[in-house]
């Protein structure tokens, strides 16, 4: 067991948790603690001693339903056992059940919470099924197989005796859906007797969902996240001991204490960098599935800093300040822009060079050596005039300059991109696709190192 | 606090009115077993800084809170000289000599314990609870690491001070910076979250014991319904369990939308939040589709 405690924590550091000798060790103490057999406490003991964020967590969630489902198929493999040798065929079993009574123990199992009956009834579901009418693609199986149950997210029919049934949400179907699947992985690989190639976790199920079809209040717990440390960041500065000036007044004042020797020197408080920032934000097509992380970035700036002028542009640029600092809920702010901006424009298409011209005809004037200029777009020109040189001015007046790319760098300056042309004007180019791009730049804007990956 | 097991755990803190999630009731237990300190993380108003307290209450010990806030410093977390009284011994000294007197102003007579040392130097087990830790700078943080590894303090003048007695140690976090991962390594970790329906309902009628059962899930429900909004400040459970005992004094049976907009303010509390929940969520309870009378 030991060793595979070690395992699961090698696997953890692979995806990048920090898991060190120490906690290894907490986790072996606290194991001591409670029972081995209860797979709950077994988990949370784990967990409270090894993931020590809501980012580590996750991760661990995901790798530890992997990793110890794993360990159990690998040795069931290996010592050849299968379930179907003890007791009768689990597909017998099945035909005994009317599909109504299995849908209606499914669906109190849910309402009650009960892991173990979720997961026999899982079993019995799919033994229900039989094999021969199983895809072999899990993923689909298992909505096939809820679909014929008849379980829905939502208001349940009612009893048969017309009683009321609580509703079933989303999260507690979810569950249910997982016992099938975990169920249906462990047939397929009692029916191979091999197990599947181990991947690492896609970067996909960590990272921000870009795509606007997909859940926008993930973006936006990710987003609210980073709008509060953004609120105390800069406020760390203050306690920092350099350029400290002596604050003549308190100075005299404390040295009352000590018979009029000033023994202890007072300091003024270092004010905190109080940047003005100005975002630039593509919103055209080819970075559609981007836009909405982006505009909900711009959505949380807006909230933390109060010198913040917003610009979306596509082929022109319009500004979009008095949208944010009057709209708060961001479904409205994203339609008031759609409609409103102004920019939306024949084509469609994304003209840097032109926007860099208006943006420097129309605002340049204002800034200055404090101003932070951000542009959030793909550097795609469709073939059109990129105008660095006019970039570079803008750069020149500004006192700093960043890029956010919602592509990974890997695809910089393919096709029509022309990422180098602006890159090297910037004070850093990042690309920025998940909250982790994201806080790392955070750091930088706030003059903190940036934080090691 | 009886320590055999999570579940005794679970039912002593019950019984002192705190109802424990699984994990919290686990890292609790886990806790006073292991001696190491716990960093509870979570939203604002999710019963973090309640967990200490009640821990406290279950286990009869006393109560040492530190509240953290920016420009903490060891002065006023840890120890400090006393001045007053020193010069006082100086100018009262007369004829001792110098070593004596040195020897003499910085003994423990002439200590001022601040919470963390009170915590330490208290002969009997103590709670501590370490609220607000993310308000303080990365500095202080660092200070702690040794209160929080070895549960002793090193004063230069007098040397090591150690704890007589192991006491529970319990930091919080509102998760507004990121800690350093020294001081994480040092803890257990706990998230807590807004309690699931049921939970949530029972903390209410744990606390405004005459509210129905039907009221308290609606109330619950509504609640749920407004933390789901994008608001500046979500609902807390001390503000569902206030909102209970204001609508019990309303004398109100069910919630519709004129007890809603007239008690919103017990539970929202900013302008724009108010706008958008009147909107959002008092529409929805004047549909008779969706309150089903």
């Amino acid at each position: 067991m030991a060793a595979k405690l070690l395992g699961f924590c090698e696997e953890l550091r692979g995806e990048g948790v920090a898991v060190g000798t120490s906690e290894i060790l907490d986790a072996f103490a606290a194991l001591g603690e409670v029972g081995w057999t209860s797979r709950a406490d077994f988990r949370e003991a784990l967990a409270t001693t090894i993931a020590k964020s809501q980012e580590d967590r996750r991760v661990f969630e995901l790798l530890f339903d992997r990793y110890f489902f794993r360990g159990a198929e690998a040795e069931a493999v290996q010592r050849g056992v299968t379930e179907h040798a003890e007791g009768g065929s689990p597909a017998g079993e099945g035909e005994r059940f009317d599909m109504d009574e299995l849908s209606e123990a499914i669906r109190e199992a849910i309402a009650a919470g009960d892991e173990d009956a979720m997961r026999d009834l899982a079993r019995l579901a799919i033994a229900a099924f039989g094999r021969a009418e199983g895809s072999g693609v899990v993923g689909v199986d298992v909505q096939r197989i809820r679909r014929t149950l008849g379980l829905t997210a939502g208001q349940q029919p009612p009893q048969a005796d017309g009683s009321e049934r609580p509703p079933i949400d989303r999260d507690q179907l979810t569950g249910f859906e997982r016992h099938l699947r975990r169920e249906l992985e462990r047939a397929l690989i009692e029916r191979t007797e091999t197990l599947p190639p181990s991947r690492p976790l896609a970067e996909l199920d960590r990272s921000l969902p870009t795509s606007p079809t997909q859940d926008l209040a993930a973006v936006h717990r990710a987003v609210s996240q980073m709008k509060r440390r953004l609120a105390t960041l800069g406020h760390e500065q203050r306690g920092r001991r350099k350029g400290r000036h002596v604050d003549v007044r308190r100075t005299m004042r404390a040295s009352l204490e000590t018979g009029g020797v000033p023994l202890r020197l007072r300091y003024r408080p270092k004010r905190p960098r109080r940047p003005e920032i100005y975002v630039l934000c593509d919103v055209s097509t080819s970075v559609t599935s981007a836009s909405v992380f982006f505009l909900s970035v711009l959505h949380a700036l807006h909230d933390s800093f109060r010198k913040l002028r917003s610009f979306v542009f596509i082929e022109r640029i319009s500004e979009v300040t008095d949208v944010f600092e009057h709209e708060r809920d961001f479904a409205a702010i994203a339609q008031k822009i759609s409609s409103e901006g102004g920019v939306a424009d024949v084509s469609g298409y994304t003209d840097y060079g032109r926007v860099w011209l208006e943006f420097l005809t129309e605002i340049s004037e204002e800034l200055d050596p404090r101003s932070t200029v951000i542009v959030l777009g793909d550097a795609r020109t469709n073939g059109r005039e990129p105008h660095a040189e006019v970039f570079g001015q803008i750069a020149e007046k500004a006192g700093r300059l960043f890029w956010l790319n919602p592509e990974p760098e890997l695809y910089w300056n393919y096709g029509d991109s022309v990422m180098a042309a602006y890159e090297r004007y910037c004070d850093g180019a990042f690309e920025c696709w998940t909250t982790g791009h994201l806080e790392n730049f955070v750091n930088v804007v706030a003059g903190v190192a940036p934080a090691a990956e | 606090m009886a320590d055999g097991s999570v579940a005794e755990v679970k039912q002593s803190l019950a019984e002192v009115g705190y109802l424990a999630d699984e994990p919290a009731a686990l890292v609790s237990y886990l806790a006073q077993k292991l001696g190491k300190p716990v960093l509870v993380e979570g939203p604002a108003g999710v019963g973090k800084t309640e967990l200490a307290k009640a821990l406290s209450r279950a286990s009869g010990r006393e109560l040492v809170r530190l509240q953290c806030y920016e420009g903490l410093d060891e002065a006023k977390a840890m120890y400090e000289w006393n001045y007053r009284k020193q010069l006082l011994r100086i100018q009262a000294g007369g004829e001792a000599g110098w070593d004596d007197v040195q020897d003499d102003i910085f003994s423990a007579e002439f200590l001022l314990e601040r919470p963390l040392m009170q915590a330490i130097a208290s002969p009997e087990p103590v709670v501590l609870l370490i609220d607000e830790i993310d308000k303080t700078d990365q500095e202080f943080e660092a200070m702690l690491l040794e209160l929080l590894s070895d549960f002793q303090i090193t004063i230069p003048e007098l040397g090591r001070i150690e704890a007589t007695t192991m006491p529970i140690v319990v930091l919080t976090s509102n998760d507004s910076r990121e800690l350093t991962e020294a001081l994480k390594r040092r803890c257990l970790y706990l998230w807590l979250d807004y309690p699931e329906l049921e939970r949530e309902m029972e903390i209410v009628r744990l606390h405004a014991p005459e509210i129905s059962e039907t009221l308290a899930r609606k109330l619950v429900e509504v609640i749920r319904m407004v933390r789901s909004l994008d608001l500046k400040k979500p609902p807390s459970i001390a503000e569902s369990i206030d909102w209970a005992r204001t609508l019990l004094l309303m004398g109100a049976e069910d919630i519709d939308q004129e007890t809603f907009t007239r008690s919103m303010s017990i539970i929202v509390k900013h302008r724009t939040d108010i706008d958008l929940v009147a909107e959002r969520v008092g529409v929805k309870l004047a549909d008779p589709l969706r309150t089903e009378g």
